[in-house]
Formats: structure tokens, sequence, C-alpha cells
């Protein structure tokens, strides 16, 4: 895993949860962060602009795709992927 | 107190070009949604859409007119021209000063502003037509109805997103009611299939790439309608005095706001404007034979609305057909309530209760008689249609048979 993909995805989690990146665990789930439906749209919405990606994700269905969201280690692994799957 | 009755009602909508075809739709079950066509559409990830195909304004209007006529004005003009034609209603003298417009939209001229900011933006253009702001202005087609038709009583537009129209005919009725009007032409608009409005909405993550399939447990989010439905309500005693036909009467109306959250819907709020709307009516719940549900098919509005309805009707829920025809014509945001209150008269009139069609599986969250793919045929003599609107801004309407 990147080193800087995780640290981005932390600042981007930490803003939108208003907590400091060092409070962030990363078996911490979309609750425990305290995000809200429309914040974790607004995340994720922050991570597609910061790495150029496109998440799948319907709010209405969370875990109908395949991109897993149970926890903030999660979200990184998924991201890390589609970070990878873009430079191949 | 003074009594309000509709009268006359048109429409243009994804099912039908007018009245007739749009409830022979609804009582086959039909779907309006389809792959949606315009500039850009590939780049969208929301493809489908209840877009009206294969609509010429030539064949309705002409060029002169044209020019001043957003799609959304245009589908208005269509609908209010089919309603008055309806009503036999000519709108001169007293009759004109009395009588007025109000519709609902959410985003008006929305394909003005998107051709418009694509020419100065993308395509580099430094000049747009003279008519971008008569054009794009949320008040365009209740000024141009009331232009066409001599309309010179109390006139605007009202803007609360998927209650708009709802708003706008509630507004109507108590014009009536208080003594301010003889006949209101209200109902609603929108027209807001273009690569901008579906942009906007996608970024918001509740659109269903699939189908619209309310109260469904595979349900994956709302699609998105166009079109218009306007309707000309009356004072009773005025109406009866010429030998009007009478479609239905609006017995109440009711509005409240959630003050929660900006996009969710909550069940105290919805609880309350359905309350409200039966005490305003006199209608007991037992009374009600069918609801026409907002039901946008979002995991969110199908629960909450259920549970309001559950809140509201106790155990009398079970007798009571309740259905979301989004599943057919999309959903309209500021139209969609006006094209609601058709499958509302329907019901009454004929009784004719359409369906929620793309059922597929049980909700345990949403059991309800949601009257399942297929079109039921009873009578009911009272139906009320609920608007939750994004904001927490609820609008419930009520109507009798006469």
């Amino acid at each position: 895993m990147s080193v800087s993909v995780k640290d981005k995805v932390l600042i981007i989690i930490a803003e939108q949860a208003m907590l400091e990146t060092s409070e962030i665990k990363l078996n911490m789930s979309v609750e425990d962060l305290g995000l809200d439906s429309l914040g974790l749209v607004e995340a994720i919405f922050s991570i597609e602009e910061t790495f150029s990606v496109n998440v799948p994700f319907n709010a209405n269905d969370p875990t109908a795709s395949d991109f897993d969201i149970s926890s903030v280690g999660a979200i990184i692994k998924a991201i890390d992927k589609l970070v990878m799957e873009k430079s191949n | 107190m003074v009594r309000v009755v509709i009268t006359g009602q048109g429409t243009i909508n994804a099912l039908g070009s007018d009245v007739a075809s749009t409830v022979d739709a609804m009582e086959r079950g039909q779907s309006g949604i389809s792959l949606m066509d315009f500039p850009n559409v590939d780049r969208l990830n929301v493809k489908i859409g209840g877009q009206i195909k294969d609509f010429d304004p030539k064949v309705y209007f002409d060029r002169q007119k044209i020019t001043f006529y957003d799609r959304f004005t245009q589908f208005a003009l269509i609908a209010a021209k089919e309603a008055i034609l309806q009503s036999g209603l000519v709108f001169e003298g007293e009759l004109s000063q009395y009588s007025g417009v109000i519709f609902g939209t959410a985003g008006g001229g929305l394909q003005t502003q998107d051709e418009n900011y694509r020419a100065v933006y993308e395509e580099g253009k430094n000049r747009v037509h003279p008519f971008v702001v008569p054009r794009l202005m949320n008040n365009a087609a209740v000024s141009h109805v009331s232009m066409s038709n001599n309309l010179k009583g109390p006139s605007f537009t009202v803007s609360t997103a998927c209650a708009s129209s709802n708003h706008a005919m509630g507004q109507a009725f108590h014009l009536i009611r208080s003594g301010a009007a003889k006949v209101m032409i209200a109902g609603g608009s929108e027209s807001m299939l273009c690569f901008g409005g579906i942009k906007a909405w996608e970024g918001l993550r509740v659109m269903s790439q699939d189908g619209c399939r309310p109260f469904c447990a595979t349900r994956n989010g709302m699609v998105q309608g166009e079109g218009a439905a306007v309707f000309v309500f009356e004072e009773f005693e005025h109406a009866r005095a010429r030998g009007a036909n009478i479609l239905a009467e609006i017995s109440g109306f009711a509005m409240s706001s959630d003050a929660g959250d900006i996009v969710m819907p909550s069940v105290g709020g919805a609880r309350r404007a359905i309350l409200a709307a039966l005490n305003d009516a006199k209608l007991n719940p037992e009374d009600i034979g069918y609801i026409n549900a907002h039901g946008t098919g979002t995991a969110a509005n199908d629960k909450t609305e259920t549970a309001a309805i559950k809140e509201v009707f106790k155990n009398y829920e079970k007798n009571i057909m309740v259905s979301s025809t989004k599943s057919m014509h999309g959903h309209l945001i500021g139209g969609t309530g006006a094209v609601e209150l058709l499958a509302c008269i329907a019901a009454l009139k004929d009784g004719i209760i359409a369906p929620t069609i793309g059922y597929q599986k049980h909700d345990p969250n949403c059991d309800l008689d949601i009257v399942p793919n297929q079109a039921r045929q009873k009578k009911v003599n009272a139906v009320i249609s609920n608007a939750f609107a994004f904001g927490g801004l609820n609008a419930v309407i009520a109507l009798k048979s006469i």
C-alpha cells in the first residue's frame, strides 16, 4: 500500500469527521467516525477529486458495490486498488 | 365554507401527451422510463429517465412563440390548454380579474441555462440569445399561461423542490377558499433532463441506474422524469351554476416543515402533514381509499413514508391502497405532485387504481398494500397525495369524489 494514498485519505476523512488524523484508527467504521450518509458522500467526492478515480457508491445501498466501506482501513485499501488499476 | 372543485385537467409526460393516454398507460402499468437522449448523455452514469420522446414544439407553437418558451414553459402551456378546454371556461370581464395561475417548478428554465452555459463556457461564445432571461426565469410558465388565457388575477410560481406543485396547488386552493379568486389554473412543470440537471443529481448518489422500484426491497434510488400537469380549480358554486363537469373536490390541504435535515426525510414531519390534511378535509383515516405516495424509490423516503402512513392510519392502512406512480413516469421534481394528482382523479372518478410497477421483492420496512405491478379497479371516495421535499418541506392534498 502506498503511504501517500493512506495519508491523503486520512486527511480527507479527518477533515470530514472534524477530527485530527492522529485520532483516526484503521479499524474505525463510518459510524465510529460520526459520519452520516451525506458526510460519507462528500468524503467520497473528495477522494474522487484527489485521486481522479470513480468510486462506485450508491447512498441507497452502500453495501451493493465492491467498494468496501466497512472501516477506514478497508476504504484505504479500496482506494489504493482503484489508484493502482488507474495507473496500470 | 367555500368549496373548491376541479373542472379540467391536462398533461404531457413520459406516459402520454394528454390525460387519456396517461391514465391509460397507468392502467396498463406501462413504464415511460427509457434511455435518455440529449447532448453529453454519454458522460453520465445515470442514463435512464422518464423523458418525453419525439417531442416537436413546432407541432404546438409557431416560431415567434417558441423563441420565448423553454421546454418547461412549453409543457405547461400544452397541459394548460387541455385543462382549460375541458373546463369550458373562457376568461373574460370580471371572471378574468378573479382568475390566476400558480405552478410549481424546481428547475424552471434549466434547459435554457444548460444550453447557454455550454455556449459561453464550453464553446467560448461571447454572445447569447437576447431572450435567455425571460426563457429561464422560474415564473415564465405561469406568465405565459396567464398571457395566453387572459388570466389577470393572483399569479405566481412556487419552488419547494419535490413538493413544489403540491404547494402550488395548495395555494390555489386557499385563494379560492378565501374568496380571493373564482378560478385558479394550478399544477406544475419540470424539464430537468439535460446534462447539468442529471449530473447535479448524480453527485448526490441517490439515483438508480436501472429503474425506479418504490417500496421494493431491491430499490436503489430515484429516476427523474419530465413534463407537466395542470388543473382548473373552481369555486364549487361557480362550477355548479354553469353546469360544469366536476371531476373531483379538493377537500383539504396541509403543509409542514421537518426543521431537521436538508435531505433526510422525517417520519414526524410527514405524519403531521398527512394528519393536518385529513383534519382540514374533515376526513377520518377510515374514509381514505387510496394514497398516491411520494414513493421516490430511495432507501430513506420509502421506509420513512411507510412509517408515517402507519402512524396516521393506525390499523386502517391495511385497507388503503398506496401506490407510487413515479415507477412509471419518473420523478418530475417540481412537477411531480401535479402528474400524480392525475392518478388521484382517475381513482376517484373511474375507480382506476394505478399500480407501483417494477416491484420484485417484499421489504418488511414497507409493508403497505402498494398495488404491485398491476392496476386495480375499485371504487374509492376519498384520497390523499403526498409530497415530501428535500429541505423537509411537506405538502399533502386531500380529494373527495363528488
